[in-house]
């Protein structure tokens, strides 16, 4: 028989997919008893990329430095894999599904690291049984614990951020009165992250008479011309930037390119970082934006990260990259993690591996008080965290920093009213609870 | 030796013209039913199931799809994964505002919608041709995305644009566990399956292929154009409403417009083109491939023992995927199902080489 290309081609396709089943299809390794699997949903490619790497290395250092230092929570090592996602939500799903049963008691939680794919999983973590934490994204109405009992949007949600930006712009203008009659737009990727602060802004938009005008970007984001001749033509008062990757940076060199005064630009706390505004430099000068309490800087626990982790060659990015908004958000995250699987251990047994209900309750019961964060070496970044069984937010702190130019300057400290939110959110979250013919905890339940 | 047919006569028209003319054929088609229906969900874990072989059969269904209108019809189409996002949203309206409704004719509902639809956007096809209807079917492609974003009823006025579904009850039998969702998908893609081997073995079928090989020929012997082009986009889009449905409620569960984007559609022009043109098997090959390879590639370094980084995986699943692409259609431009045919030509004259 002649061998043709075509016959060595069908063994190779043949060969290939026997090989493909096999590596696809074979059991993990469970793993020796002591130790606790933190799966990592990242993407470090893609547009997203350059936001979402920082986060994630902060996240990773915090890990090494907990497994270096600590030895672990009570001993019990800290396992980890990667696994990208590319920011899709088909992706993360399949990531979700392929990390959630690693380590010997099944993976402690998840940070899906973006909105959509929080979506996607808000379904199946009840299912699994496994808690999402969504730390200053995620879905809004989230933040309310009887109805989603697994999502924990710590330390603020967009609605949050949207009552606090309000409350800037009232601050800037002289007063709440001051925002009758005002324009403001919101320049939002069009996800279902751009779109979540919309019920807020048009809540706001009805108590205090401003006009919102919303223009959505098409994702990625990298086409912005026809949105700023938009915001040219309405003439905005202020505008609201709700962007990710290489949305914000196109923004601000959109904005630049139009005129529009940056002072009067206000960005959501994802779009306030380094990546965003270092390619923009000078021309970003006055733009403000949300931080979670701490923008860019070096604390007490990075002292720790040089010393376990840079200095021992372990750290995951550079060394510069240390400090900067986005690290030092995931280097919170991941804090909140490692303090919810101590938190379990201390209920469920000190130096087992917690499983994803026990990591839950840790979540429920969270209470971070000053002097905890200030053993943790994050005292100077966070005020004191309290979750509760109706709350799963904790802490509605957001502050305001501006570029100058060269760096993040911290400006002022704001609290979201939760006054406004809790209602939408129980509202919201009883309609989703209608939906989904879930029945919302009673506090008898709460308790248990 | 093997696989000859010595022996096999048949006695009646029927016989002759049957699907599978030969016995060892049937035995196999036999075994492979059976055992997809039987071994598989016995075998199978919950991730296979879920990661690999509900995705691959829900986008057989739409590969089946865009093959009876490229492959069997000549009609470029870029436009396959808008007319998917009509049967999700489409699905998911009827199960949000008339939840009485059986799944199956949800399912049937939302297939007829997609065809409707498919047949608006296949009008351009009587006009121009190739690459110029590609960037029609682009356009609708692109149209749907912006009605799905933008027109808020479609969402049923989630303020986020993204949807999300209950689990599908069917007459008591809820469909919650990966083995429900399987047999669900795997009944829904045999019927299909029969159905489409069916048409093209058909007069409308013949008529398709008359067009894909000659269109003004075909026209002057008695094939209508408008005809045999609306019924191909018809049935094609049909397809695709179906496996968008089942990819929505089924696969993902909760999905934002964006699930239904360009990217998708040439990712089912991929596996056609892969698997093979005008064939069934071969609608199946390419979903197979485009399906396993992305999981493979993120698996295999590990499995050989070398460390990669999530960045450098990414890349390299890209890079393979792309070159393997192009080494397909370099080598073998009839694609996988032309190497299953020289296989089973060769099994038919083995041990001999001809």
């Amino acid at each position: 028989m002649k061998a043709t290309t075509s016959y060595w081609m069908g063994w190779m396709a043949a060969a290939v997919c026997a090989a493909g089943l096999a590596a696809v299809g074979a059991a993990e390794d469970p793993g020796t008893a002591k130790e606790q699997f933190i799966p990592l949903l990242v993407y470090r490619t893609g547009p997203y990329a350059p936001n979402g790497t920082p986060w994630a290395n902060g996240k990773l250092d915090y890990l090494k430095l907990i497994n270096a230092r600590d030895g672990g929570v009570n001993g019990v090592k800290l396992t980890y894999e990667e696994c990208e996602t590319e920011y899709k939500a088909d992706r993360g799903v399949e990531c979700y599904e392929r990390l959630k049963g690693k380590g010997p008691t099944g993976a402690a939680l998840f940070d899906p690291q973006s909105t959509g794919i929080t979506f996607a999983l808000t379904e199946r973590a009840p299912v699994d049984k496994i808690p999402l934490i969504t730390v200053g994204y995620g879905r809004s109405e989230s933040q309310d614990g009887d109805v989603f009992m697994w999502n924990f949007p710590l330390l603020g949600t967009y609605w949050t951020a949207a009552d606090v930006l309000m409350q800037h712009i009232a601050k800037k203008e002289g007063g709440l009165d001051k925002l009758k009659g005002k324009k403001i737009a919101l320049v939002f990727h069009d996800s279902p992250y751009g779109k979540e602060p919309i019920p807020m802004l048009e809540e706001g938009a009805r108590a205090r008479g401003f006009e919102l005008i919303k223009i959505p970007v098409t994702p990625p984001g990298v086409e912005q011309k026809s949105v700023w001749l938009q915001v040219r033509q309405q003439h905005p008062d202020y505008v609201l930037l709700w962007g990710w990757g290489v949305m914000n940076s196109t923004a601000l060199k959109e904005a630049q390119a139009t005129a529009f005064p940056r002072d009067h630009l206000l960005g959501v706390w994802w779009s306030g970082a380094e990546p965003d505004v270092k390619d923009v430099g000078e021309g970003a000068k006055g733009y403000s934006a949300l931080t979670i309490q701490y923008g860019a800087g070096l604390s007490k626990v990075h002292q720790d990260i040089f010393k376990y982790v840079h200095d021992k060659g372990q750290g995951t990015g550079p060394r510069e990259e240390v400090g900067t908004v986005l690290y030092n958000r995931g280097m919170l995250i991941q804090m909140l993690s490692v303090e919810a699987i101590r938190g379990a251990q201390e209920r469920f047994g000190k130096g087992k591996p917690m499983t994803g209900e026990q990591v839950r309750w840790a979540l429920e019961n969270l209470n971070l008080d000053q002097k905890r964060l200030d053993a943790l070496g994050f005292g100077e970044m966070l005020k004191p965290v309290r979750t509760s069984c109706f709350d799963h937010v904790g802490a509605s702190y957001a502050r305001i920093q501006t570029w100058d130019g060269s760096r993040w300057v911290p400006g002022e400290m704001y609290e979201a009213n939760q006054q406004i939110i809790t209602p939408m959110a129980r509202s919201a979250a009883e309609a989703y609870a209608a939906s989904k013919k879930i029945t919302p905890r009673t506090p008898q339940e709460c308790r248990a | 030796m093997l696989y000859r047919e010595n022996g096999q006569f048949k006695t009646s028209y029927a016989a002759d013209r049957q699907l599978l003319p030969i016995a060892q054929d049937r035995w196999l088609m036999i075994a492979l039913v059976a055992s997809s229906f039987v071994a598989v969900p016995l075998l199978a874990g919950d991730y296979a199931l879920r990661a690999l072989i509900i995705p691959f059969l829900i986008l057989a269904i739409a590969a089946i799809g865009l093959n009876i209108l490229v492959g069997y019809c000549g009609q470029i189409s870029l436009g396959s994964a808008g007319f998917m996002g009509v049967g999700a949203y489409v699905a998911f309206n009827l199960t949000v505002r008339v939840p009485q409704l059986n799944f199956l004719l949800v399912l049937l509902l939302s297939g007829t919608s997609a065809a409707l639809v498919g047949m608006a956007f296949g009008i351009p096809s009587l006009r121009i041709k190739g690459l110029y209807l590609a960037v029609a079917t682009l356009a609708a492609q692109f149209f749907l995305d912006w009605a799905f974003t933008r027109v808020r009823w479609f969402t049923a006025d989630s303020p986020s644009g993204s949807v999300s579904t209950n689990p599908i009850d069917l007459l008591g039998w809820r469909i919650e566990r990966p083995i429900d969702k399987y047999l669900l998908v795997l009944g829904i893609v045999c019927l299909l399956t029969l159905a489409a081997k069916n048409l093209t073995r058909s007069h409308i079928g013949r008529a398709w292929m008359a067009t894909r090989d000659m269109d003004v020929a075909a026209e002057i012997i008695g094939v209508r154009p408008l005809t045999a082009k609306l019924s191909a986009f018809a049935v094609s889009s049909f397809y695709a409403g179906v496996a968008g449905a089942l990819w929505g409620f089924v696969h993902l569960g909760s999905w934002e417009p964006a699930a239904f984007g360009v990217v998708m559609s040439l990712n089912v022009l991929f596996m056609i083109i892969i698997g093979g043109l005008g064939s069934m098997v071969g609608s199946f090959f390419g979903a197979a491939f485009i399906v396993v390879l992305p999981l493979l590639l993120n698996r295999l370094p590990a499995a050989l023992g070398i460390d990669l980084s999530t960045t450098m995986k990414s890349h390299m699943e890209s890079m393979i995927f792309g070159g393997l692409i192009v080494l397909f259609l370099a080598i073998e431009p009839l694609g996988l199902a032309r190497l299953w045919a020289i296989g089973k030509q060769k099994l038919r004259v083995w041990p001999f080489p001809h």
